[in-house]
């Protein structure tokens, strides 16, 4: 068992110690509020050195691995860390450990109102499930990790549960999480069926199955439903504003790419994939990044943006993934080690700036009490480094250089252009579709988050809910300053990121070690951005040595001579993307309400307007209406009289008895 | 070296006289004078010597704005080849960075024009958002065009290796390219039928009304920021109809100079011979661009481009 394992069974017993000790101190909000951070700020950082050292030790064959003795008749306790596994837990301690951080000055908050134990005990809980479906190796345990970090992260959801809207958002996570976790049951059932046991070595051993085509896509909706794959997203953007920021950071940042894990570990086990496959994931991609990108476009409430932000992310990590198996399935190593190498790092830079963002999210709902984007504006005077820290955020996020959201797009845009030029037939035509997609993505990404940035913390407050906003904490603040600082490491000095991505993405496509991609080839990206910082810097100064004994004054905004302007006249965030969405109305339902002003004297009159999903609207809730009567016809089973259900049984058991002797 | 320092003097010191030939172009078409071929030099001599005025409801981003928008614009030019030679800070994959650099400037372009609390900027900053995000696909389609024949993905490599030997079953793809770059030049910089860098009506303006309340110095950035992304949109362009790079260091230079200058009087002529269009028609028109590239991309793909 090698010592990078050890620290990350270490760092496991940490979180569940301290959630237990959290629960303990149940009577004492703070010492609980304490014991619960501090424990998973330690067992972040014992992962994280024990994810690293896992990583560097090029573990990915023979991977290290944990079996203990277990009582259930299927399945068994089998704990390891391979390649692919310790990138994962790399991204889930690093979200997690800031998140934690976070969580504690935010849930402080709540003191005096509610029960502080459970929250924080949940939080460690859920951590600690996350990091043991990665480090699962048994598909019995794996599964049963993932039910439990579902269940936490409902109940974290639903920590406002008397608020109408969160209960509402918490049934629909849960019924899309145990939808999921159905085709997870399907998908680890046909895979044990073929290799004859559930662990994942055996699994591996056993070659490509027959129907792997169809394991295929039953895994796409198993983990398609966590990680938020179109049409499968609708619970994201009702469960993530529900929570507490903490937990929609670590949801967003980690728990939906888990999904994605899931997803790489079951092609890991399906051995060359199909170029169908490849297209078809770039298919999903591109439509999930595409509604994530315009619902967060139009998005009123700034949590709500965000969640669909995460939609549209995930849509573009899942580009990567399919660049990487039309890669492998047509023989182009250079290729596939582009898209997997892009994805992850995508999926890395994702935790970190989504983390940011929904922090910064949680700190201007704690000092204003509200997330809509109309009601804000001119935050900046009142939170001046917590805009600072949501614009690095925003400008990571948009993909744009010197941050690190540029090089994870900038290798999938390579891995697209090498695909469009190398790949035959239709496989260019993927490739080329993804550019023009990404490009349009990428378009509509910065005006949301310029949208974002500039109505709430630019320009003069409009109206006065902001009036009393003040800066968050310290230990709210720290958490968003270093991941700020860390966007904008990755994204001047690359190469750091190249290295943690290329053992996992190595691994997954099967490459040997000499196919990665070449750390020189980043270096140019480095030379680009310290040359843009200077060329900054240098006009900041010529600037000021022109302005050297200059009138420099201050005037009021030029307003055309309008004599009396107010903070209502500026543009509203709706009144900015309507023009962007106006192509795309009929795929934005939009849903409103208007009270006329009436008579010659009216009194009042009133506006609502809401944009509807359109895959929750005209797809799922038709067809789960419609699923629902079809069922309806059967329930006359259900009468509730005891001596029939009794004759149920006795019919069943005889069957079974037959049919065992037929045998 | 030297290469290098032709490459810059050329990228500092030549945009302002491209616009200086549009107005002329404009003049001429009016049957007026119009203004010295070299105004826009003197106008920023002027801007340069001037104090500033800021607004009070700016912050640091406003004063940040106009100098982002520049250092991007200037980085984007060092990575476009202007003459024969590569240039200065190009590699493999640049051809990403060029378009992302210049996404950068708009970014805070944008903000700075939120950041003044005023209607007026909200809408150029909201007008700006819709046409640069659907020009973007255009812009990337074209590159597309050019690169993937060439199976190289710097600007420098793909533009050395367009066919010139190859005229007739070549040439109909990379003239889709410079169609398509012709209109996202218009939408990027400005011109006409997208944007008028004449009219002073708030109502109709969209970048103009951007950079309403900047002044001085900072005003003075933000046009040559403009002259250079217009310089820059035509390097590419010129580079797809004259064959630049097949020509030695300084030849190649004074063909990009007549490149751009023909450029510029040919946008001198579109600006004077078309009314801007209706705001509701510029995504139409931008969205046509990108079908159009996308038939180009088809052309190559069916074609076969080995």
């Amino acid at each position: 068992m090698s010592i990078g394992l050890v620290l990350l069974l270490v760092a496991l017993a940490l979180l569940l110690a301290s959630a237990l000790a959290a629960l303990l101190l149940f009577r004492r909000d703070s010492a609980a509020l304490a014991a619960g951070s501090f424990g998973a700020l330690a067992a972040c950082a014992v992962g994280l050195a024990g994810a690293g050292l896992a990583l560097s030790r090029e573990s990915a064959r023979g991977a290290s691995g944990l079996r203990l003795a277990w009582s259930l008749p299927v399945g068994g306790f089998h704990l390891g860390v391979d390649a692919l596994s310790a990138f994962f837990l790399l991204c889930v301690f690093l979200v997690a450990g800031l998140a934690a951080v976070y969580g504690r000055g935010y849930l402080a908050g709540y003191a005096g109102q509610r029960r502080l134990a459970v929250p924080a005990a949940l939080f460690n809980l859920l951590v600690a499930s996350m990091a043991a479906v990665v480090l699962a190796r048994d598909g019995v345990l794996f599964l049963m990790a993932w039910e439990v970090m579902s269940l936490s992260a409902f109940f974290l959801v639903t920590f406002e549960d008397e608020r109408d809207e969160v209960r509402r958002a918490g049934i629909t996570y849960l019924i899309a999480s145990h939808v999921g976790v159905a085709f997870l049951f399907a998908l680890f059932a046909m895979l044990a069926q073929h290799a004859g046991s559930f662990d994942f070595d055996a699994i591996a051993a056993a070659g490509a199955a027959p129907g792997a085509g169809a394991i295929f896509l039953v895994a796409l909706v198993g983990f398609g439903t966590k990680a938020g794959f179109w049409p499968l997203h609708v619970w994201l953007p009702d469960a993530h504003p529900a929570a507490p920021s903490h937990v929609s950071a670590l949801m967003s940042g980690a728990m939906i790419e888990l999904g994605l894990y899931g997803l790489l570990r079951t092609l890991g086990f399906l051995g060359l994939p199909q170029a169908w496959w490849g297209g078809l994931l770039i298919a999903i991609g591109l439509v999930s990044a595409m509604t994530g990108v315009m619902h967060a476009l139009g998005g009123q409430d700034l949590k709500r943006l965000l969640a669909y932000s995460s939609v549209e992310n995930v849509g573009l990590a899942t580009l990567g993934i399919g660049l990487g198996l039309l890669g492998q399935a047509h023989g182009q190593p250079a290729l596939a080690s582009l898209g997997y190498a892009g994805a992850l790092l995508h999926v890395l830079n994702h935790g970190l700036f989504k983390g940011l963002l929904f922090q910064a999210a949680g700190a201007i709902l704690h000092a204003t009490g509200t997330r809509q984007l109309d009601a804000l504006g001119g935050l900046r005077r009142r939170m001046p480094q917590t805009a600072l820290a949501f614009l690095f955020g925003a400008v990571a996020i948009s993909g744009l250089p010197p941050f690190n959201g540029f090089v994870g797009e900038w290798l999938i845009y390579l891995g697209a252009f090498r695909g469009g030029a190398s790949l035959p037939g239709s496989g260019a035509v993927f490739g080329i579709a993804t550019i023009a997609g990404l490009a349009l993505v990428g378009g509509m990404a910065a005006a949301t988050f310029v949208r974002a940035y500039g109505v709430v913390f630019l320009g003069e407050p409009r109206t006065n809910i902001a009036e009393h906003a003040h800066e968050p904490g310290a230990s709210m603040r720290v958490p968003m300053f270093v991941a700020a600082a860390l966007c904008l490491l990755l994204g001047v000095f690359p190469m750091a990121g190249l290295a943690l991505v290329t053992p996992a993405a190595v691994a997954i496509a099967g490459l040997p070690s000499g196919a990665a991609i070449d750390a020189g080839a980043l270096l140019p990206l480095t030379r680009a951005a310290l040359v843009l910082l200077a060329l900054v810097g240098a006009l900041a100064l010529l600037r000021r040595w022109l302005l050297r004994g200059r009138p420099v004054e201050q005037a009021a905004t030029w307003g055309c001579a309008y004599a009396e302007p107010t903070a209502r006249m500026q543009y509203t965030a709706a009144s900015f993307s309507q023009p962007l969405l106006a192509p795309f109305a009929a795929l934005l339902p939009r849903h409103g309400r208007l009270d006329a002003p009436r008579g010659f004297f009216p009194e009042s009159a009133r506006v609502e307007e809401r944009m509807g999903d359109l895959a929750g609207e005209q797809l799922l809730v038709p067809a789960a209406r419609r699923l629902i009567d079809m069922l309806g016809r059967v329930r006359f089973l259900q009468h509730g009289k005891l001596h029939l259900y009794l004759v149920y049984i006795l019919v069943t058991l005889v069957a079974l008895l037959a049919w065992q002797l037929a045998q | 070296m030297i290469e290098t320092l032709l490459h810059v003097a050329l990228l500092l010191a030549l945009p302002p006289l491209s616009l200086g030939v549009i107005n002329k172009v404009k003049a001429f078409f009016a049957g007026r004078n119009g203004p010295p071929l070299l105004q826009v030099y003197f106008d920023l001599w002027k801007l340069l010597r001037k104090g500033a005025v800021y607004s009070r409801t700016t912050s640091w981003v406003f004063r940040a704005g106009p100098i982002i928008g520049l250092a991007t614009t200037l980085a984007a030019g060092l990575l476009v080849p202007l003459t024969g030679a590569a240039a200065p800070l190009a590699f493999g994959g640049d051809v990403i960075a060029f378009a992302y650099l210049l996404g950068l400037g708009r970014f805070f372009t944008m903000a700075a024009a939120l950041d003044t609390g005023s209607s007026f900027e909200g809408m150029g900053a909201s007008r700006e958002a819709t046409f640069s995000s659907l020009a973007e696909p255009a812009l990337f389609l074209a590159l597309a065009i050019v690169c993937i024949p060439a199976g190289a993905f710097s600007l420098t490599e793909a533009l050395r290796a367009l066919p010139w030997a190859d005229w007739g079953a070549a040439r109909p793809v990379y003239f889709i390219a410079a169609a398509t770059l012709f209109v996202v030049l218009l939408a990027e910089c400005s011109r006409i039928p997208v944007d008028d860098p004449n009219t002073h009506l708030e109502l109709t303006m969209v970048h103009e009304v951007m950079v309403l309340d900047h002044s001085g110095p900072d005003l003075a950035f933000i046009v040559y920021g403009g002259a250079v992304k217009l310089f820059v949109f035509g390097a590419l362009l010129v580079q797809l109809l004259v064959p630049v790079s097949t020509l030695d260091l300084l030849p190649g230079a004074a063909a990009m100079v007549g490149g751009q200058l023909a450029l510029a009087a040919l946008v001198g002529g579109v600006e004077s011979v078309m009314a801007r269009l209706r705001l509701v028609r510029v995504p139409q028109f931008l969205i046509g661009a990108s079908v159009i590239a996308t038939i180009g991309v088809a052309i190559l793909l069916y074609r076969g481009h080995a």
